[in-house]
């Protein structure tokens, strides 16, 4: 399966110079750019490994996308996704996040039922990969 | 404006009898609008014969402390204040007969968080009042300080994403079609199909509510299944927005436990239920960390008419104090009514901080909106992947574009649909950011995204000539040089 989370994953894994175009586009909007790492990308999974903190201060694209590939260096067969923050009143949130690297193999998720009472059902996603311990699970 | 400015002695205004609504002290040319006033604009159309300014003095009497008559009691309040008092009045630009008229209400008259209140008042008995041939309310300024006796959306639109971890781009939907007749089995087949296609969510329509070919718990269990099903095929938060509308509110609360139990993240109901029931609902949603969907099912039977009724900014405005988390509020390009100005105007209400005036779009008053959140518009209605360039250019990224004959009619099945539709999307978003002018270069941009996605070539093959091309019957009547109010 593909992992869909993130605002590009229906195209093609984007380029580099794609990816420092919407890096540009979240600067010019004022947004802090952060990169996160994750091997439990269970949809619930709100927190992602930070790798480093949001780069409140960093007005340029390529210093950007040098942490990008630190962190896609560092954690090649990890899922990396960008964020953009906006700390403007009433935002206070991301505005764009996307991923830039994936497993090699994504082998996705199983879908756990409990039958209860009536034909009362409670499922529960679970991530095949992250049945093995942090770090060992692509 | 007039003899009917001349204020009367004390003795005189409280005669028994009969007397102008100007004269009972209805109309005040001076009155300076207090910042806790409520103020609404009305467009009135008087009968022959009937002045103007007694006409909006009718209206701001009647929809206050007025009856027909003078009455000795009104001596025992503090009734110079409690009356609502008309101070102004403009002729419609380039419409003879109709005319705009400003109203004041001084804040105690209304009770704090209540719309049932608000509108029981506002467009109570006063719509029928018969020396106007016509009466529509076009807008109402909501002042902080009853802004602020409201809950407002239990989610809004920042934590709603938060929750669903979307950002950076329009949510995607689609209405499960045909919307009467599916049995629970197959009508959860579409949901699957559709989102695990690539939709966001799917939804309930307005009116499948429990019918003999669908028993509301099938309805919902079935779909459940489909949301999970599609959440651990794609590794993302799905929703389908379940329709909890029904008969009475034990019932409503009812079925919305069953959606909560379920794992449903969302529910959704129709304006048909009230207000009393919408805020109730709004109130249990946030009991529930539920996102309330609102169908606006009904409106047009008021809003569509330019002379008569309540503009649909009005309702969007009542509806972000009364707490939802998303409302339909047009498409423009699809086969709804809907002026492009006129429905982003609607939408600027739905999701801004504040609103500036903004004549063109129909936005009268400045509205502050005390950090109440924001509710996400839905466009919905005969929209399809060939307009993504439109869409995203008229709504930009806080909406829920929703395309159920555009997904479910794709030639090639509806999971097909839902990925034509979240390609074209993010294919548009990229190239927005990228700086690209979408306006004009959105059909290259869809045809180049098709290259790499044959379902979106297909999609674009079959619409590509289907436009609702109408005029609209609502449309903001401004002056281009506002006089200042």
């Amino acid at each position: 399966m593909r992992l869909t989370q993130g605002t590009f994953s229906f195209l093609p894994d984007l380029s580099d110079k794609q990816i420092r175009a919407q890096i540009d586009y979240c600067l010019a909007q004022g947004w802090a750019v952060s990169v996160e790492y994750s091997d439990d990308p269970h949809p619930r999974n709100t927190y992602w490994e930070m790798y480093g903190m949001p780069m409140f201060d960093l007005k340029d694209a390529a210093g950007v996308m040098l942490e990008v590939d630190a962190c896609r260096k560092a954690f090649a067969n990890h899922y990396v996704k960008v964020n953009a923050f906006d700390a403007t009143k009433g935002w206070e949130s991301l505005r764009l996040s996307f991923i830039v690297n994936r497993p090699k193999v994504e082998p996705g998720f199983g879908l756990l039922r409990e039958e209860g009472a009536g034909r009362m059902q409670r499922y529960t996603t679970r991530s095949y990969a992250a049945a093995r311990p942090e770090g060992r699970r692509y | 404006m007039g003899s009917s400015d001349a204020k009367v002695a004390a003795s005189e205004r409280y005669r028994a009898g009969v007397m102008k609504y100007a004269q009972m002290g209805y109309w005040d040319g001076d009155y300076v609008p207090q910042d806790t006033d409520v103020i609404a604009l009305f467009r009135i159309t008087p009968q022959e014969g009937v002045d103007p300014q007694e006409a909006a003095a009718a209206v701001a009497g009647e929809s206050s402390t007025a009856t027909w008559t003078v009455v000795w009691t009104d001596r025992l309040t503090a009734s110079d204040r409690y009356r609502a008092k008309a101070y102004r009045v403009e002729p419609v630009p380039a419409i003879p007969g109709q005319y705009f008229a400003y109203i004041a209400y001084e804040l105690d008259l209304f009770e704090p968080g209540s719309i049932a209140n608000l509108t029981a008042s506002i467009i109570g008995n006063v719509f029928g009042f018969k020396p106007l041939k016509a009466l529509r309310l076009e807008d109402m300024r909501l002042p902080v300080a009853y802004v602020k006796t409201f809950d407002g959306p239990p989610t809004g639109i920042v934590v709603e994403r938060e929750r669903l971890d979307k950002f950076g781009r329009p949510l995607l939907g689609a209405t499960v079609k045909p919307k009467l007749g599916l049995s629970g089995k197959n009508y959860g087949r579409v949901v699957y199909e559709a989102l695990k296609g690539g939709l966001d969510f799917t939804k309930d329509d307005e009116n499948i509510n429990s019918q003999p070919f669908m028993h509301w718990r099938d309805r919902f269990l079935n779909c459940m299944e489909a949301v999970n099903r599609a959440q651990a095929a794609s590794g993302e938060i799905k929703g389908h927005y379940l329709n909890v509308t029904a008969a009475t509110m034990e019932d409503m609360y009812e079925r919305a436990e069953f959606a909560r139990d379920l794992g449903s993240n969302i529910v959704m109901i129709d304006l048909v239920v009230g207000w009393t029931a919408i805020q109730s609902m709004a109130k249990w949603s946030r009991r529930n960390d539920m996102i309330l969907h609102m169908h606006r099912a009904g409106h047009s039977t008021y809003t569509r008419q330019k002379s008569h009724g309540v503009s649909f900014r009005v309702i969007a405005k009542w509806l972000r104090l009364a707490g939802v988390d998303h409302l339909h509020a047009g498409t423009a390009v699809g086969k709804l009514e809907g002026d492009p100005m006129t429905v982003q105007g609607y939408y600027n209400i739905l999701r801004e901080e504040r609103n500036a005036v903004d004549l063109q779009r129909g936005v009268f008053f400045e509205q502050d909106w005390g950090g109440l959140r924001k509710v996400m518009p839905v466009a919905s209605g005969g929209i399809h992947a060939g307009q993504m360039h439109q869409l995203l250019d008229l709504f930009g990224d806080d909406v829920v574009l929703q395309f159920g004959g555009g997904t479910i009619g794709h030639p090639m099945g509806i999971a097909a649909g839902a990925t034509a539709n979240r390609v074209a999307l993010e294919a548009m978003v990229l190239a927005r950011n990228e700086g690209r002018h979408i306006a004009s270069e959105g059909p290259a941009i869809l045809e180049a995204a098709a290259k790499h996605c044959v379902p979106l070539q297909q999609a674009l093959d079959t619409w590509k000539d289907v436009s609702f091309d109408y005029a609209s019957t609502d449309t903001p009547d401004f002056v281009s040089t506002p006089t200042a109010s």
